[in-house]
């Protein structure tokens, strides 16, 4: 049986976009953490142990710490954006594993309602880039698509979800197709189409953006930093040379 | 030069966000470094042939070796958490003074030479060439910045400004665009020993007058010794400290601790100078040449201690950098350190900041005072960036605020904090920090002092606080300057030591 044109496009598009997205942020991180940090400089008070840098991090991670003490509208859209979209994520597991793992379908109905809580998140993002004039002066156009680029993912799906049902049989089956190397057709659905496509342009995008802030918290030295510099010797490479020199 | 003309914002019950206002700011100016004050520091004084070239070289160089430079401008989002954060932005309504649009002056640049999207689509991202009027707005912008780090306090990824401030002075200065104020105190530094300039003998002189007039004052023979070998501590405190007004008292309240205490104390003149701005112009070369004084010094008069001044940004490179720069500090495994080190008190923090010390006697007895000598005053503590948010004191996080607190609270009876938001991690600087602490910059330097004016304001009117105590040299400076600007009486600023000053026993404890 041969696989129609759409099938090819689209099983070509996920193979690259998989690949750069892949291979993009490896190259990012492996960037950053090479790139040294000569001087200890988090942002104090600072945990003086490994274990709490942990948690400092943990509170940055899952509930956005700094952003809850600079702007309440900022943290509350952002919250929800963000929890709602790992929701979101998560349920889709579902279409890439097979027998569905068994905590997926736990939160299945939780993530179909998050995608509610996902793009109120980024309507008041966008709202606020137009209201706030601070914000509307710092906005470059990449920030107004990024945000619709996100909103019109979140609604295409949630068209599927809620209103026209897509074949999600045939889908599961290109995904998983996909995964094993055994092209199956993509279903014919427009909606689909958009979704998969905006996805698949996300996933490109990704290591080239401002997403980059994802990996970027985890490498953000005022952050990920112990507070012990009278106790232990911090010093990079390059700068210990200079110790050398006199 | 005439001296410039601006209207002092007015104090409003709460500090407000402007509406911002573009270009507001962009007059300003700091005086540029001439060829001598470039010269020296090796640096061009005009911007050569190949300027663009340079400053893409050097920002690549940077982002080579810092880490922090690379992942800031990267992971910005343009969420605006950080838009109403900074003291200039609050006090000029200045857009380009909001934290993200001052680094956004360096990520454009970023973008179009070192990103994809940037070098693809610089228009989407707002990516842009460097040209000569983004140079000039560096210069104008990164000399409006204190480096003062409140924004990384409210970044949800920790982006710190004065880093990209830091590496933008250090790009204009390789195009032969630096500051006169900073470069040509780096040069005193280096040569003299500190950033006034002063001597070896007129710091003899200061020196033995002030021992002269505590003497007649208090009956007591406090001496400031300099240059003495085999002393136990070695003092570093910033040079303003030996004759600058209110600094001077402070240091009178150093001597009169290491008096009643009996602990055998120095000054160097060669590291006469707790200040390193080297700090402020984000060259780590420069900051390491400046900070070796102090452990030449150390270990030429062989002490066993080091303890700081009130100085912000001193504590901020005594305390986070002087271990990695100099190896003064503990855990060192290479030659280098180890060296240093074993000459080194273990007992004791190392460098100790001089209110841990002062701290540490008054609670242990070893040193008595009496708050009530200080009854006429109601004072208030102004949270000194770098200290509050680069530093630490103690052994717990946030030591930094509890012990210089637990400190006057021993020596006065009367203490109100500013309102929650305006000190601790929140603290707003002084509008003077950062290398800015210069007469040209003076409008800057008014218009950001508006949100700690506000919050003193409140505690003036509602507790009738009349003393805000500090442990900045630089902030002391500032506020007496400016503060007057405001309706208030510079005699309000002043030292913590000042306040030890006045309220210490010199009579030995039992």
């Amino acid at each position: 049986m041969g696989l129609s044109t759409v099938t090819m496009i689209y099983a070509g598009m996920f193979y690259i976009a998989a690949l750069v997205l892949a291979i993009g942020l490896v190259y990012k991180i492996v960037d950053y953490s090479r790139t040294p940090a000569p001087l200890k400089i988090p942002t104090t008070p600072a945990p003086t142990t490994r274990s709490g840098v942990i948690y400092r991090m943990a509170k940055e991670v899952v509930v956005f710490e700094s952003l809850f003490k600079a702007n309440k509208w900022i943290w509350v859209f952002g919250w929800l954006f963000h929890f709602g979209l790992l929701l979101v994520l998560l349920r889709h597991l579902r279409y890439f594993t097979e027998p569905v793992w068994f905590w997926v379908d736990i939160i299945q109905p939780f993530g179909k309602y998050a995608s509610f809580m996902m793009v109120i998140g980024m309507l008041g993002l966008l709202a606020r880039r137009f209201l706030v004039d601070r914000v509307r002066y710092i906005s470059t156009p990449s920030d107004y698509l990024m945000l619709v680029l996100l909103i019109a993912i979140g609604v295409t799906g949630m068209l599927m979800t809620f209103v026209v049902h897509t074949d999600i049989v045939a889908l599961k089956m290109f995904f998983m197709g996909l995964m094993y190397f055994d092209v199956q057709p993509v279903p014919g659905d427009p909606i689909l189409l958009i979704h998969l496509a905006l996805v698949a342009f996300l996933m490109l995008i990704f290591p080239i953006s401002k997403l980059l802030h994802a990996p970027g918290l985890f490498f953000s030295p005022t952050r990920n930093q112990v507070d012990n510099p009278r106790e232990s010797r911090h010093i990079a490479a390059w700068a210990a040379k200079l110790d050398q020199t006199k | 030069m005439a001296a410039p003309v601006f209207d002092v914002p007015e104090i409003k019950d709460e500090i407000e966000i402007p509406k911002l206002r573009e270009g507001v700011m962009a007059h300003v100016k700091t005086f540029p470094a001439t060829q001598p004050i470039q010269d020296f520091m090796g640096y061009p004084h005009e911007l050569p042939e190949d300027w663009k070239e340079r400053a893409i070289d050097k920002m690549g160089d940077l982002l080579g070796k810092y880490r922090s430079l690379k992942v800031f401008l990267d992971a910005c989002v343009h969420c605006g958490a950080c838009t109403d954060k900074c003291h200039y932005y609050l006090g000029t309504s200045d857009p380009k003074n909001m934290p993200v649009a001052r680094q956004d002056l360096m990520r454009q640049v970023y973008r179009r030479y070192f990103t994809t999207a940037g070098k693809l689509f610089p228009k989407l991202v707002g990516a842009k060439d460097l040209t000569q009027d983004i140079l000039g707005d560096w210069y104008n912008y990164y000399h409006q910045c204190s480096e003062c780090r409140r924004c990384s306090v409210y970044c949800p990824y920790g982006i710190d400004t004065a880093e990209i401030t830091m590496a933008g002075r250090e790009i204009l200065n390789h195009v032969g665009m630096g500051q006169k104020y900073s470069n040509e105190i780096l040069g005193k530094v280096q040569k003299i020993g500190n950033n006034l300039g002063l001597p070896g003998p007129a710091l003899e002189d200061t020196l033995e007058g002030l021992e002269e007039d505590i003497e007649a004052d208090t009956g007591v023979a406090v001496k400031l010794p300099l240059d003495v070998k085999g002393a136990e501590v070695l003092l570093v405190t910033p040079s303003a400290d030996f004759f600058s007004e209110p600094h001077v008292e402070s240091l009178i309240g150093y001597a009169k601790v290491f008096h009643a205490a009996g602990i055998s104390w120095t000054l160097s003149t060669h590291a006469s100078e707790a200040g390193n701005f080297g700090l402020f112009n984000g060259n780590y070369d420069t900051m390491r040449k400046v900070a070796m004084r102090i452990r030449d010094s150390a270990i030429e008069l062989g002490v066993k201690r080091i303890v700081v001044g009130e100085c912000g940004h001193a504590w901020r490179v005594a305390y986070s950098f002087w271990n990695t720069l100099t190896g003064l500090g503990y855990g060192g495994n290479d030659p280098f350190s180890i060296e240093f080190q074993k000459q080194l008190d273990p007992n004791y923090p190392q460098p100790q900041h001089i209110c841990e010390l002062t701290n540490d006697l008054i609670k242990s007895g070893k040193i008595r005072v009496d708050p009530s000598l200080n009854d006429d005053l109601v004072v208030t503590y102004h949270d000194s960036c770098n200290v509050a948010r680069a530093s630490r004191m103690g052994t717990e996080p946030g030591g930094q605020f509890a012990i210089p607190r637990e400190l006057i609270r021993s020596v006065v009876n009367n203490f109100h904090d500013m309102a929650d938001g305006t000190i601790g991690e929140a603290t707003f600087c002084c509008g003077g920090g950062g290398g800015i602490l210069t007469d040209d910059l003076l409008e800057v330097r008014v218009k950001g002092a508006l949100p700690r004016a506000t919050a003193l304001n409140n505690v003036v009117k509602e507790h009738k606080v009349n003393f805000m105590a500090m442990i900045c040299a630089i902030c002391k400076a500032q506020f007496t300057k400016v503060l007057p600007k405001y309706g208030f009486d510079m005699s309000m600023v002043g030292g913590v030591h000042q306040l030890v000053s006045k309220a210490i026993k010199l009579d030995k404890a039992e």
